[in-house]
């Protein structure tokens, strides 16, 4: 039973069709990628998940549930929860600070208990932080929980990203281009880092680019080009698809050099 | 104790000016840590001022309830005008908000319950200074409380990235419009301590030029910490006096003091983490010294 049903989906801006009839079944407890060139329309497909765009037609449910009108900060609530292509974290904020913000909705107390720092107050503050350090240490920060976001490196910054998203405490992790603009050896800590994140029973999507990567993680692969997925399924059967490498593959150098 | 009765005589209207501009700066900076850039509050204070006064005068309510409906009254206005005003960002909302506050003055202008632009006259003298200090103090407290909760770090996230802060589960729009209304929460108090410490109110009182005033004083003090604002408050409602000497060009040096804050300072006089750095180097300084 798939976790996130994508039935039908199309989506246009104004004259422009981005995305045609997409169907993606992604499973729980694994990860499925969603791969294609540039302006394949990959992160619409993440945005219209979030509920940051409405579809112009077909239907998104995640557990069974329809996820048409429902606000996004609901979705995120119902237990999906994502990175962003270009990095967006709170940069004035410490790191236990941008990961206790994923938190929010978990925390509790009332205005009285927060004023006058109440046990009911300190008791949901001290679960809060506890469990957002250990987050922090999931992605190996734990030391840094007191610096402010902006002295992060690319990489802490992606990783720190991964650990707010999950203090919502999602279901299904959406990873947009998780690897963008990494070196090797960091990549393959990150990819180290996403294997534990679904060892620990969370479902993961992830956009990427990067073949390697994806061919040599993921369980499931769907390859979308303009608009449309024109293929689906493990990943070796992507490898050897005529479709797929005249698509995407094919093209070489210039699909991957372009940012 | 003679010299300091003589102090209070001349300057106990400026202290009171000084803690009411504090109030007000602290309310912008509220809506400010939202990220939401208001001209509002300055219309948030005249209606608190109005309906404080106009309780006084006709219905008598003795001065604690008043300064609650004085409170309330704005509060309300700002949950109504909120829910349509919010959806929009930076200088837009800063439009909207202004347009707001000109609507206010000119029915404010043109109502007879208000006085019209005579205003209203002979508001009793009911706010002494302890009554100001007390709620400056309580305000202080409850947004020191509040920085530290999960509202604030909502608040602060939203400042940052509102997107960021909705993939977080942050109800983005529910919290704008709460730092909103407690904004004019905090407005309204300051209009309605300063309508009984004056005696007499008028709308110009309330207009777009005190709007911009409390801006500047928030701005000039710095949004960092809850400092910054009264500080800026006190500053520039001391530095008009404290320029008298100069006679006709005391605006316009005020005016030069402000542009170089501006200039030099942008992130205001009070910058927390500034403040951290400096201290930090200053240290490192003298213990590099044997």
């Amino acid at each position: 039973m798939s976790m996130l049903s994508i039935r039908g989906v199309g989506k246009h801006f104004g004259g422009l069709q981005v995305l045609q009839d997409v169907n993606i079944e992604v499973p729980g407890g694994a990860i499925f990628a969603l791969i294609g060139p540039n302006g394949a329309g990959k992160t619409t497909v993440f945005n219209l998940v979030t509920g940051l765009l409405r579809p112009s037609s077909g239907s998104i449910s995640f557990q069974g549930q329809d996820l048409a009108g429902i606000a996004p900060h609901r979705i995120t609530r119902l237990g999906i929860a994502r990175t962003f292509q270009n990095i967006r974290l709170f940069p004035d904020m410490t790191l236990l600070q941008n990961v206790m913000v994923g938190r929010h909705h978990l925390t509790s107390y009332n205005g009285v208990a927060a004023l006058f720092a109440l046990p009911s107050f300190r008791e949901a503050e001290r679960r809060s932080r506890e469990r957002a350090l250990e987050l922090l240490s999931w992605v190996k920060l734990d030391h840094k929980a007191e610096a402010t976001a902006d002295n992060l490196s690319y990489g802490e910054q992606r990783k720190l990203e991964f650990a707010r998203a999950l203090a919502t405490e999602p279901k299904l992790l959406l990873l947009d281009e998780p690897v963008a603009g990494m070196n090797s050896s960091e990549k393959a800590v990150l990819m180290e880092e996403i294997r534990n994140i679904r060892d620990r029973g969370y479902g993961v999507f992830l956009i990427e680019h990067d073949m390697r990567f994806v061919m040599n993680l993921c369980d499931r692969v769907a390859v979308l080009n303009f608009g449309r997925i024109i293929a689906e399924g493990a990943p070796e059967e992507i490898r050897n698809s005529p479709e797929v490498i005249e698509a995407y593959l094919g093209r070489g150098d210039e699909a991957e050099v372009l940012p | 104790m003679e010299a300091f009765a003589d102090f209070w005589a001349t300057y106990s209207t400026l202290i009171f000016t000084v803690g009411i501009h504090a109030l007000l700066a602290l309310s912008l900076w509220l809506t400010l840590s939202c990220g939401l850039l208001s001209l509002a509050n300055a219309a948030f204070m005249g209606i608190g001022a109005y309906t404080a006064a106009l309780l006084t005068l006709h219905l008598h309510w003795p001065f604690p309830m008043v300064l609650v409906a004085g409170a309330l009254a704005p509060a309300a206005v700002a949950l109504v005008i909120g829910a349509p005003t919010l959806r929009l960002s930076g200088v837009y909302l800063a439009m909207a908000t202004l347009a707001f506050g000109e609507v206010t003055r000119i029915l404010v202008l043109n109502l007879e319950i208000t006085g019209g632009p005579e205003g209203l006259n002979g508001i009793p003298l009911l706010t002494t200074w302890w009554h100001i200090l007390l709620i400056l103090a309580a305000a202080g407290f409850a947004l020191a409380r509040l920085r530290r909760s999960r509202m604030g770090r909502a608040f602060e996230a939203i400042r940052e990235d509102e997107v960021a802060a909705r993939m977080m589960g942050i109800d983005v729009e529910g919290h704008k419009l709460a730092a909103f209304t407690l904004g004019a929460i905090l407005a309204g108090l300051a209009g309605a301590l300063n309508a009984h410490s004056t005696f007499f109110i008028s709308p110009r009182e309330y207009g777009f030029e005190n709007a911009v005033d409390i801006l500047t004083m928030t701005i000039l003090g710095g949004i960092s910490s809850l400092i910054g604002p009264v500080l800026g408050a006190t500053i520039l409602t001391l530095l008009p006096e404290l320029l008298r000497f100069l006679h006709a060009y005391r605006l316009a040096v005020n005016g030069l003091i402000l542009i170089g804050v501006v200039l030099f300072l942008p992130t205001g006089l009070w910058d927390s983490r500034r403040l951290r750095q400096l201290v930090g180097a200053w240290r490192t300084r003298r213990e590099g010294k044997p």
